[in-house]
Formats: C-alpha cells, sequence, structure tokens
C-alpha cells in the first residue's frame, strides 16, 4: 500500500526529523538543567523566527511521516482499503498537523 | 541426530478443519517428501501432493513442516522431528487445490507484474555479448539467479500474509537480478512495475524470506537495493522534469 511516492515521502521526512529530534532533545536537557522557569522559556520563543521555523518545520515533518505510517498499520492490520484508508491518512496528518501547529503557535506568537 | 523412534506420528493438514493422523515407519535418511510419499503410496492413496525432481532442484515440494516452510524433498525428519510427531501442512499465503497442493498462479503472476522476464536488448543476429563476470553489477545479479521458484520465501513473508497484493520476495528478487543485468534492456519498465502500491516499499525487511530461503539466497537485500535503485530512479527523474 506504500508507492515510491509515499516511500520517499516518508523518508524525506524521517531524514529531517533525526537532526530536529536531536536539538528538540538538547533544548530539553538545556532547559531542565538550567532551571528556567515558563516565563523564561517563554520570553525566548515569542516572537522568535527561528524557534517558528525550527518547531514549525518539525511538526509539518511529523506529521507528514505518521500519516504514512498509520496508513500502512490501518491497510495490514485494520484491513482498511480505498478512499476510508485516505481519509484515515489526511486524517490523521492534518489532526497532527492542526496540534502540533497550535502548539508551536501558542510559543512563538507575541 | 539419528531417528530414536521406529514410528513417526505425522499429522497431515487436509483443509481448513480437516487433520489426519497416520504413523509412519521412520527409517535412517529419511525427507519430509518421502513420510508424504509412504502415506500416499501405503495409507492412503487419495492424497494429493506435488514434487518432480526429488533433489532440490525443481521447487514443486514445498510445503509448512511444523509451520515452517520447506523443501521437502531436501528436508530430513532427524532435523524437523518433534519427538515422534511431525506436522505437514501446504504452502501459507497461496490458495489450496487440495491437501498439500496450492495453487502457484498468483505466485508466478507476481513474476510477471514485477516485469521479471527477459526483456532482450538484442536480436538473434546480433554477435554473442561478452560478460564480464567480475563486475559488481554481475555479482550482484548472479547472487540471485539461483532461485528455484518454490515460494518458501512467499509462504515465510508476513508482508505478503496482511497485503495480499503484494508482489513478493521471489518476484522482487527477479526483478533485482535483471535490473543488474547488462542484456536486459527495460529498465525502467521495471522500476516502474515495482514502484507501485504492491511494490518493494511495502518490505518490511523482516528477513523471513532470507531466513528460510532454502537455496541461501537473500531476497531482503535485493528488495533493499531496488529500494535504493527506485529512490535514485526519483531524485533523477525529478532532476530530468
Amino acid at each position: 500500500m506504500l508507492n515510491l511516492r509515499l516511500y520517499m515521502l516518508q523518508r524525506i521526512t524521517a531524514l529531517l526529523m533525526a537532526p530536529l529530534v536531536l536539538g528538540h532533545l538538547a533544548v530539553m536537557i538545556y532547559a531542565v538543567q538550567g532551571g528556567l522557569s515558563t516565563a523564561e522559556i517563554l520570553g525566548r520563543t515569542q516572537g522568535s523566527v527561528s524557534w517558528l521555523l525550527f518547531y514549525g518545520t518539525f511538526v509539518i515533518a511529523a506529521a507528514i511521516h505518521a500519516a504514512i505510517g498509520l496508513r500502512v498499520i490501518a491497510y495490514e492490520w485494520c484491513g482498511l482499503k480505498g478512499g476510508i484508508l485516505d481519509l484515515v491518512m489526511w486524517g490523521g496528518g492534518l489532526g497532527l498537523l492542526a496540534l502540533g501547529g497550535r502548539a508551536v503557535w501558542a510559543v512563538t506568537a507575541i | 541426530m539419528p531417528m530414536t523412534t521406529d514410528q513417526i506420528k505425522v499429522s497431515i493438514q487436509r483443509g481448513e478443519d480437516r487433520t489426519d493422523v497416520f504413523d509412519v515407519p521412520a527409517y535412517e535418511n529419511q525427507t519430509v517428501l518421502d513420510v508424504v510419499s509412504w502415506i500416499q503410496q501405503y495409507a492412503d492413496p487419495t492424497l494429493s501432493y506435488r514434487f518432480a525432481c526429488r533433489v532440490g532442484m525443481c521447487g514443486s515440494c514445498a510445503m509448512m513442516v511444523n509451520g515452517v516452510p520447506r523443501w521437502t524433498c531436501r528436508t530430513h525428519m532427524s532435523k524437523v522431528c518433534d519427538g515422534d510427531t511431525v506436522t505437514i501442512g501446504p504452502l501459507r499465503n497461496l490458495p489450496v487445490i487440495k491437501d498439500l497442493a496450492v495453487d502457484m498462479d498468483p505466485f508466478f503472476d507476481k513474476w510477471t507484474a514485477a516485469e521479471g522476464v527477459h526483456h532482450p536488448s538484442a536480436s538473434r543476429d546480433d554477435p554473442i555479448a561478452s560478460i564480464d563476470p567480475e563486475t559488481p553489477q554481475r555479482v550482484t545479479a548472479n547472487a540471485g539467479i539461483e532461485c528455484i521458484n518454490c515460494a518458501v520465501c512467499y509462504a515465510a513473508c508476513d508482508t505478503v500474509a496482511t497485503q495480499p497484493d503484494y508482489l513478493g520476495p521471489a518476484a522482487l528478487q527477479r526483478a533485482w537480478t535483471l535490473l543488474n543485468d547488462s542484456k536486459d534492456s527495460a529498465r525502467t519498465d521495471i522500476i516502474d512495475a515495482i514502484s507501485g502500491n504492491d511494490g518493494c516499499h511495502n518490505c518490511h525487511s523482516m528477513g523471513s524470506c532470507t531466513v528460510y530461503c532454502p537455496n541461501e539466497l537473500d531476497p531482503m537485500s535485493a528488495i533493499a537495493g531496488l529500494k535504493r535503485e527506485t529512490a535514485t530512479a526519483f531524485f533523477k527523474r525529478r532532476g530530468n522534469a
């Protein structure tokens, strides 16, 4: 149920996420060890185009990657096909995009 | 390990709800196919199964033995017997015709669907092409050409089990050997054939094909090669578009 286009999309987004995951882990460790408060974190992220791009890219890549993975699971384990299978993929992807996008916007918007 | 019993209890799966148990005399150097043939000749002449060469060349006698796909003519009972019992069934992932004989049509149809046929690059009027056996491409092709079409890998594949239209390891390995064969002229056709919804990208690299191939071939790596090749073709085509 994966053709070349979906396969490449999933691999390219995985490639994108690899450094982003490392960056995300580094930020978390830094934030926890330094004892940063919520206000201090928001002070750094709000209005920052860099953080918007970093986590925005992360959310888009994760939404695409996970949606294609969900498609495979839905097909192989639930036997979904055709339009319903596409609906699960798009629903899963857009849902993750909306949730992630909302969170990124919440910490980067002024 | 030599057989330690005089009789073997052989359970034969004959359809969804029927298993017949036979007591078969145990001998040294007895293969699973010998046991099935003994049952057919001395216990139940209605038992259907398939074999031809008996020496591991023709690929017709594969069956599930204790739940594992095997070429039965080259599998010794001493290797598979669980105490004095063994269970034999028809190959997994293929429709059963009767008893131990399965319909191989879907398996071979997929070879054709994967462009697993020779696409000549020269005619009989051309001089015979000189092939250097040492080139990396030829070495790669050679690694997969000893497939005997027994469908053991196909029966072992869990992706085929959950996705019946998936081309499967044997057909994809065949496509890989042709892709590396300098005498084959249909590179683009092969890449298109194995890049669709049921193509090589569905392989989860679980490796059952490579583990169970009786000829010790490596279809999983062949499929990985196809994935690499299609990814390269993907970028090249985008670049040329």
